[in-house]
């Protein structure tokens, strides 16, 4: 399909170019004047313009449409709904100030699907974004681009036949049409740019002096990162479209700022509590550090002095250096940089949460600081951002950290710990605490419950993987040692138990019993060598839920 | 006696009007109050006549009976009912369980299914929704309950008492519903409950708050629910045996208090250490019982953590590690203690054990089962000191000789137990013992030195004696055993296993003896079914009955002596029967035996009947409940001689 597509494009791009040069930056602006107000007949244009009309201003909504579309586009790729996406961008060419969040519209997203992190998040991410390179993306954008020539290709044939036929027309007439035509060509150019852009991030560009392509070009960047690399190497380009995506940010973040919202999650501090619970640093005996907003939702934050691309790791840039040149194969400059206050003692970092009234930033009374960046990064997201995605098999759980819904999917809907007022736990704990905690709440059991074995196992999952490796490794050796539960004291030093008592399941609590204890009344023998074959299979097969499964099913 | 006089009496009175019509209801209920010990003198009364019969219907409240079959027509007769035992029908189906709760409803106060099957949570549900006074329930050993079964208990809104010991099956969501539904609950036992944890226990802690006793055997519980149950206001009994969750760490929270707490037991947990112990002391105010069996060695260090605990009346260190230093500063505790166990303790010693009881003059009871270091020494001194002694358990001290047994009789009198099971006493030693008048329990098991002469003194002095053990004490003769059976009326149990000079006569005397309940004579090989015959014709609750290795006992249907299997079959509530290596017994006569006990619960055979007896009828003895145990073990020569299994039996101890 690849190559089958590329001497066409390639063809229209020859006989495009000369018009590019000469019309595109006037269409524009024709564009952003008029709105565009006639022409029913050309579809794919005027329909561009029509989104911005629906679409409400309120930034909220506007996600939620994208996300629509997402999700359309996760079941049908179809090129209806593709297109529709694409067309979504039009009205954020022109009115990148007005809508910031409107990136999100960027046909580019799709390809960041599976780990679309920051779907509100400003340009900046996405521009960075944009350039992990992914094939099937690359296919999505040639088959648009495709299509769209076609679309033009009628529209030109269109415009030849009518001239054919009606001889006499107004200028204005024309010039409208070739607007139009203009402005399809742009979206081809773009997209083209942008898809080359994915695929060749360092490809030395010729120069574009045409001031009306500059701005194209600055437009681009503000939509598609890569465009400024494309459309020139040239370094006054890229820092003017950094320029532009610079305000859009600012635009963008003063808008995420109203949108904000306190929503405090019961899982939120799943590793940054783990990490400070516990810690008591008197004030003033560490370096507080505070992060900007945008610092902390940036996908990336190591980027190519030369290019732009970003990075999460240093390593990864450092590998992606090599191929600016020779001179950053050499060791020295591959090698790690090593921290240079080494020999003085290091002054502890703490970070604080940039939120004002956040009990993690500085200026709160009973200020907690958090310990890493990842702290940082994972905090605000979970306390202050947006939870955007949704768990597809719930439909009802949101998160604003992709990690905790993938372990939120992980056992969505399997251990379903419901109480009698219909409200469903996704842990056992959460719902003992919920009966503790109200009068007449009773634990509901499920109806197949007679058939089930014995639920108690199905809790062990929940911790997070280091914790249950310390646990069963505990475990093993208490069971052998004899002397009971040997490990239980590296548990508690460690701090990271999370829940002790799935430490001491009733599964893995049999054998140790018998190994331990002569007086235990040795259960009916089936029963004992499954539980054994499920500590081993626990052992074994690391994921810890596998072993879990296995577990239970013994046990029935 | 009463019976036949009561019976004389009603024919003489048919006559003319019955003058028992004029007693009021209140006075037959005075005399019937002081009827309940023996459940035949009841059912004597009631057949004396008319009046008598509907005024014992009405009185009767506790209820034990053997069939469930008849269950109907029994709840029917005794209508004011309140306390259910159901431990003889091992059969107790759901259907069952709806009678009950028809016939009972209200009235009802307290079930005890604890040796029953076959039901499901739907008889539960049942019961409890039409008992509504339920107060106590028993449900230890249903393994096959699930949390629906909770679930349902969860209804009994009055529930006070609840028994789940072994019920494996409930999970933390079964624990929960309870805790939740019934919250007078003021005695739990979860014990192997392995499916409840911490959520379970925190949760009954925090919802029912008038909890006094709390059993937790086995549960893996942690630290987590502990604070909670330390929290509860009336607590007084908590028992953590073998909870390897618990640790010194754990121990901690017992520094806030629990100022009800009077006994604890932390037996088998082996995190556990002086360090947690300490905390104790600190925290609880009223302890009076502490079990720290096979724990952490009993060291100085751990004695000084508990010294002190100012109202500890008891401390049961069995099974632990015990160092002279360590008895020695309990000796110097400031209480006195009243009972105190080291049963099974390697490293007691003469000197450690002498120096404690010195000081600890009221005690009461005395453990040293095992202790193999002590010698007369330590007898010499426990006399001496502790003369309030009721219970002395020394089972094994093999090294005390003949004559510090003497030192027993001569200065505890107030003795009701006796522990001297594989002990050097001879006929001296018993005679000086007999003075205890009060002794109810004495166990002489492989004793070798003492002979009837010694016996025949028990048996004229402790008229009191309800528990005697005789195993493979092979001096005793017909003589002694007759002796017993004419001094002591009250027995209760008695064993003879392996005492083979035993015969028939002996039994004949232990007829007498109406309040037997157990009888165990393996290895007796002239008890014939002649013996076995009286005892089943005298003796009508019998509920254990061992005759392994009785050779001469017949129990074929078809052979002349079929008293011996007609007399079985009479005793209704036998329960368990062994019978193995039985000269004589056709498949016949053995189905016919097995028939006609309609309580039994466990039987053991010969693994050649399976074959012989028709599939159909085990499996409807099976459906009433009876479970089977097949052996396959070929017949042996035993070494008759019991001095000869004594020294294989140390030879294997030694290994």
């Amino acid at each position: 399909m690849l190559q089958a597509n590329s001497e066409p494009i390639e063809g229209i791009c020859a006989i495009l170019n000369p018009l590019l040069s000469f019309d595109l930056g006037g269409g524009l602006e024709m564009d952003l004047k008029e709105k565009l107000s006639v022409d029913t007949w050309t579809k794919s244009s005027s329909s561009c313009h029509e989104l911005p009309k629906k679409a409400p201003p309120d930034h909220q909504s506007f996600t939620n449409f994208n996300l629509q579309q997402y999700q359309q586009k996760w079941e049908d790729p179809s090129n209806q709904d593709y297109d529709m996406t694409i067309e979504s961008q039009f009205p954020e060419f022109n009115q990148t100030s007005e809508a910031p969040s409107s990136v999100t519209c960027n046909p580019n997203n799709q390809t960041e699907i599976p780990d679309q992190q920051d779907v509100q998040m400003n340009e900046m991410c996405d521009s960075s974004r944009i350039q992990d390179w992914d094939p099937r993306a690359m296919l999505n954008n040639l088959s648009f681009l495709e299509q769209k020539i076609h679309q033009l290709q009628d529209l030109v044939h269109l415009v030849v036949s009518r001239r054919g036929q009606v001889v006499t027309r107004s200028d204005e007439l024309v010039s409208q049409q070739q607007q139009l035509i203009t402005a399809d060509l742009t979206s081809i150019i773009v997209q083209l740019i942008s898809t080359a852009g994915s695929l060749l991030p360092s490809v030395k560009q010729t120069l574009y002096t045409n001031p009306s392509i500059t701005q194209f070009g600055q437009l681009g960047g503000v939509v598609f990162p890569s465009g400024p690399n494309l459309n020139g190497s040239a370094v006054q380009q890229n820092i003017g479209g950094r320029k532009v995506s610079d305000q859009s940010n600012h635009v963008d973040l003063a808008g995420s700022c109203k949108i904000e919202q306190n929503c405090i999650e019961d899982h939120e501090s799943k590793d940054e509590e783990d990490a400070d619970e516990g810690e008591n640093l008197p004030p003033g005996s560490y370096e507080i550090l505070q992060l900007e907003k945008e610092e902390i939702l940036a996908p990336h934050t190591h980027f190519c002095m030369i290019c732009g691309k970003g990075f999460k790791r240093d390593a990864n840039l450092r590998m992606h250096m090599r191929g600016h040149g020779d001179e950053y194969k050499t060791p020295a400059a591959l090698a790690k940089p090593h921290k240079e206050s080494s020999s003085e003692p290091m002054l502890i970092k703490r970070y604080s949460c940039p939120y004002a009234g956040c009990k993690r930033n500085k200026d709160h009374k009973k200020f907690q600081p958090l310990k890493t960046i990842l702290c940082v990064k994972n905090h605000y997201k979970r306390t202050h951002c947006d939870k955007s995605y949704t768990c597809s098999r719930c439909n009802t759980k949101k998160f604003s950290v992709i990690a905790d819904l993938k372990t939120h999917e992980k056992h969505c809907g399997r251990d379903k710990w419901l109480c009698s007022c219909g409200t469903t736990f996704s842990r056992k704990d959460k719902l003992f605490g919920h009966i503790a905690l109200f009068q007449g709440h009773t634990p509901a059991i499920s109806l197949d419950e007679t058939k089930a074995s014995a639920s108690g196992p199905s809790d062990l999952g929940e911790d997070n993987e280091a914790t249950n490796k310390v646990e069963f490794t505990g475990l093993n050796f208490g069971s052998n040692v004899l002397n009971g539960f040997g490990g239980q004291n590296v548990l508690d030093i460690k701090g990271s138990v999370d829940d002790p008592a799935s430490f001491f399941s009733p599964l893995s609590f049999d054998p140790c019993n018998l190994s331990g204890l002569h007086e235990f009344p040795r259960p009916p023998f089936e029963d004992s060598e499954s539980s054994f074959s499920f500590l081993m299979s626990g052992l074994c097969n690391y994921p810890r839920k596998t072993g879990g499964d296995s577990g239970s099913n013994d046990l029935e | 006696m009463k019976k036949q006089k009561s019976t004389n009496e009603s024919v003489f009175n048919n006559n003319n009007n019955n003058h028992f019509d004029y007693l009021s209801e209140e006075i037959v209920f005075a005399i019937l109050d002081g009827l309940d010990e023996n459940p035949i003198d009841n059912k004597s009364f009631s057949l004396v006549c008319k009046s008598f019969y509907a005024i014992e219907s009405r009185h009767r409240k506790i209820l034990r009976p053997l069939r469930s079959e008849h269950l109907t027509k029994v709840l029917n007769r005794y209508p004011n009912v309140t306390r259910l035992n159901l431990s003889l029908c091992p059969r107790i189906t759901d259907t069952s369980l709806s009678i009950i709760s028809t016939a009972c409803n209200e009235t009802l106060r307290s079930i005890d299914l604890s040796r029953s099957k076959f039901f499901s949570h739907l008889g539960l549900s049942n019961l409890v929704t039409n008992c509504s006074n339920l107060i106590e329930i028993d449900l230890s050993n249903a393994t096959e309950l699930r949390d629906s079964a909770a679930a349902a208990i969860a209804e009994a809104k009055n529930l006070e008492k609840l028994w789940l010991g072994r019920c494996k099956s409930i999970t933390d969501i079964g624990i929960g519903c309870i805790a939740v539904g019934c919250r007078k609950l003021r005695l739990i036992n979860l014990k192997w409950c392995l499916g409840v944890g911490d959520l379970g226990v925190g949760l009954i802690a925090v919802k029912c708050k008038e909890i006094r006793s709390l059993d937790l055997s086995y549960l893996p519980i942690t630290k987590k629910c502990l604070s909670s149950i330390l929290k509860l206001q009336y607590l007084e009994d908590l028992v953590l045996e073998g909870c390897f969750g618990i640790d010194d760490g754990s121990l901690a929270v017992l520094k806030q208090g629990c100022k009800s707490l009077e006994t604890l037991d932390m037996s088998s947990c082996q995190n556990v250490s002086h360090v947690g112990l300490s905390s104790l002391t600190s925290g609880t105010g009223c302890l009076r019982q502490l079990i720290l069996a096979y724990g952490s060695p009993v060291t100085l260090a751990l004695a000084d953590s508990l010294q002190k605990l100012s109202t500890l009346q008891s401390i049961k260190l069995d099974g632990c590690l015990v160092t002279c230093p360590g008895l020695k500063a309990i000796g110097n505790w400031c209480v006195s203690l009243r009972e105190l166990s080291l049963s099974k303790c390697t490293g007691v010693t003469d000197k450690g054990l002498s120096s404690l009881v010195t000081k600890h003059k009221d005690l009461r009871k005395l453990d040293i089962t095992c202790c193999r270091k002590i010698t007369h020494v330590s007898i010499a001194h426990i006399t001496n000191s502790c003369t309030l002694l009721t219970s002395l358990k020394m089972e094994s001290c093999t090294l005390v000789p003949k004559e510090a047994f003497v030192l027993i009789g001569q200065r505890c009198h107030f003795l009701e137990e006796l522990d001297l099971t594989d002990n050097e006493i001879d006929d001296e030693g018993l005679k000086s013992i007999s003075r205890c008048f009060k002794l109810s329990s004495l166990k002489l098991g492989i004793c070798l030195n003492m002979t009837d002469d010694g016996l025949i003194h028990i048996g004229m002095c402790c008229s009191k004696l309800i528990e005697l053990d005789l195993y493979r004490s092979e001096g005793i003769k017909d003589t002694g055993i007759q002796a017993i059976a004419r001094g002591c009326p009250g027995l209760e149990m008695i064993n003879l296993a392996y005492c083979k000079d035993i015969s028939d006569s002996s039994l004949l005397s232990l007829s007498k003896c109406w309040k037997l309940n157990a009888l165990e004579s393996r290895g007796c090989p002239l008890i014939t079914s002649f013996g076995l015959a009286a005892i089943a014709t005298g003796c009508k609750q019998l509920t254990k009955l061992d005759i392994k290795k009785c050779y001469t006992i017949n129990l074929s249907y078809s052979s002349v002596t079929d008293v011996g299997l007609l007399s079985l079959a009479s005793i209704s509530c036998l329960q368990s029967m062994t019978i193995l290596h039985l000269k004589g017994l056709t498949p016949k006569g053995l189905a016919a035996a097995l028939l006609a006990c309609g309580g039994l619960t466990k039987v053991k055979l010969q693994a050649s009947f399976k074959s012989l007896l028709p599939p159909p009828l085990f499996e409807h003895l099976e459906a009433r409940g009876c479970s089977f145990q097949w052996r396959d073990k070929l017949f042996q020569a035993e070494l008759d001689d019991s001095r000869c299994w004594k020294l294989q039996l140390e030879d294997i101890r030694l290994l």
